[in-house]
Formats: C-alpha cells, structure tokens, sequence
C-alpha cells in the first residue's frame, strides 16, 4: 500500500489521511458487536471494556495491515480473541473430556419431562430457561469451546471464519461448536431441573 | 423415508445442527425436510432449537456502556 514517508507527496499524505479515516470509521461501527462478544469472554464489565479499548489501540495502529475490500469484522474479531487468549490463558484450566452422552434432542426433551402441560409451544419451553443461568452455563464452558460458540452463535460467524480468526482447522471449529453447544444444553438442563422446585 | 437405514428420527437429530446452520447438502437438506414434513416430534424440536438460539444470543448480548464509545473514538489517531 502507499505507505507514507517524510518524502511523500501531499497528496499521498492525503490519500493515506483519508484511507485511515475511513478505516477508523468502519471499524468504529463495529464496536457493540466486538464489545458483546468481550464481555463474554470476560469475567467483569471493567474487563472487557478494556479488552475492547486494548482492542482498537492496536487495530488503530496496525490498520495499515487490513487489506481494504476483505472483512474487517473478522480482522477486529481476530485482534480481540488474540489478546484474549494472551491474557486469560493463563488460567485455562484443562479442556473439559468428560463423555457427553446427550444428543442434540435432549435440552428440549428434559424439559418438556419436567412440565404437565403436553404441547407447550416451542417458545414457551424456552421460556423455562433463566438468562442469568444462560450467561453462567456460556462463562463456564472452556475457553476453547467458549470462543467458537460465541464466535458462531453470537458474533454469527461463519465456520470458515471463525476458523481464521481463531487459525484453527475447520473441522475443529465444527467438533467444538458441537461439543460447546452441547456442554452448555447440559448446564442448563442441570440448572432447570435442579430449580425447578419440587411438583 | 424407507430410504432411512435406522430410525429416522435419530437421524434427523444428528441433522439438526448443520441444518440450522446451514451447512447441509441440498440433498441432505431436503432429506430432513422430508422427515420433518411428516414428523411432529421432530419439528418440534427443530423449532425449540431455533428459538434456543435466539434465546441464547438475547440472553448474551449487554448493551456496551455509553462512555466506551467515546473511550474508543479518542483512540483514533489524530489528524
């Protein structure tokens, strides 16, 4: 790209001026979305509000290397789970092994068991569900299933771009979207039928 | 669905995910939907996950404190 030096013209000046701009802009746009998904990937609001500002200092200073015309929401998203990962892996603990016997039925299985009421409609059932265990359930997922669930079912990622963004395989977003997915539908139902209260 | 080699629905089931995300073949898609036209086991379920998901992405989503955008816009680099 025209990058500029003392030497450049002033119109080359301009046209850099311009080109960042337009960057900071774009990116600028896109800062609720980055900022939903930090706040997920971090414990407290103080939190991710840094890691969101820590974000664009270095996606501001490092614009010059998006290549214009490609995605910017990916590129951003990539700066933001890389500092993630820098800083939270630290306390990864070990990745979750445990056999998951469930299969992809059974949220809405256990807790249509728990009701008396037979053909509740579909919403109604989700209504069962509380949010706050929902944040819990996604908090405590391990980071590595964390980061494509949110990547994927929040930040509505394709596979093949939170496979870029993460710089792992496809097939490994896919078998951790499934597994994450999974362990979360398992917490829930844990929690559902754990408060459900005697009946 | 004589063409299914076991039981349809466990099949349709390990259909869900990658039908909601899109990602069937076409003829895999139409597949499911064959089953589901007929199943009402199924469709319920299909549509309890797409509403899980909506439910998921509303449960998950903060709205960014006000002053982190200004935070963010002083960041930019002066002209």
């Amino acid at each position: 790209m025209s990058e500029a030096t003392p030497e450049s013209s002033p119109r080359q000046l301009a046209t850099d001026a311009r080109d960042r701009v337009r960057f900071e802009e774009e990116a600028l746009e896109l800062s609720d979305q980055v900022y939903s998904v930090a706040r997920r990937l971090s414990g407290s609001r103080e939190e991710a509000e840094d890691l969101v500002q820590e974000t664009y200092a270095r996606a501001f200073r490092a614009w010059r290397s998006f290549q214009p015309g490609t995605n910017l929401r990916a590129w951003l998203f990539r700066i933001l789970t890389n500092l993630n990962i820098d800083r939270g892996r630290r306390i990864q603990r070990s990745p979750d092994t445990q056999p998951l016997e469930e299969n992809d039925y059974f949220l809405y299985n256990k807790l249509e068991e728990s009701t008396s009421e037979s053909n509740l409609d579909e919403r109604r059932v989700v209504e069962r569900l509380s949010q706050n265990d929902t944040v819990t359930a996604l908090a405590d997922l391990p980071h590595d299933f964390r980061d494509v669930v949110l990547l994927v079912d929040l930040a509505d990622f394709t596979y093949s771009d939170a496979a870029q963004i993460l710089d792992i395989p496809i097939g490994t977003v896919m078998s951790r979207l499934h597994r994450g997915r999974r362990i979360l539908k398992r917490t829930l139902a844990d929690s559902a039928s754990g408060d459900g209260g005697g009946g | 669905m004589s063409g299914f080699a076991f039981d349809p629905c466990d099949k349709c089931e390990q259909m869900m995910q990658p039908y909601l995300d899109r990602v069937l073949t076409e003829e895999e898609r139409m597949e499911a939907e064959v089953h589901l036209d007929g199943c009402d086991y199924c469709r319920r379920r299909y549509r309890f996950e797409a509403e899980f998901r909506k439910f998921v992405r509303l449960a998950a989503a903060e709205p960014m404190p006000p002053d982190l955008k200004a935070k963010l816009a002083a960041l930019r680099t002066p002209l």
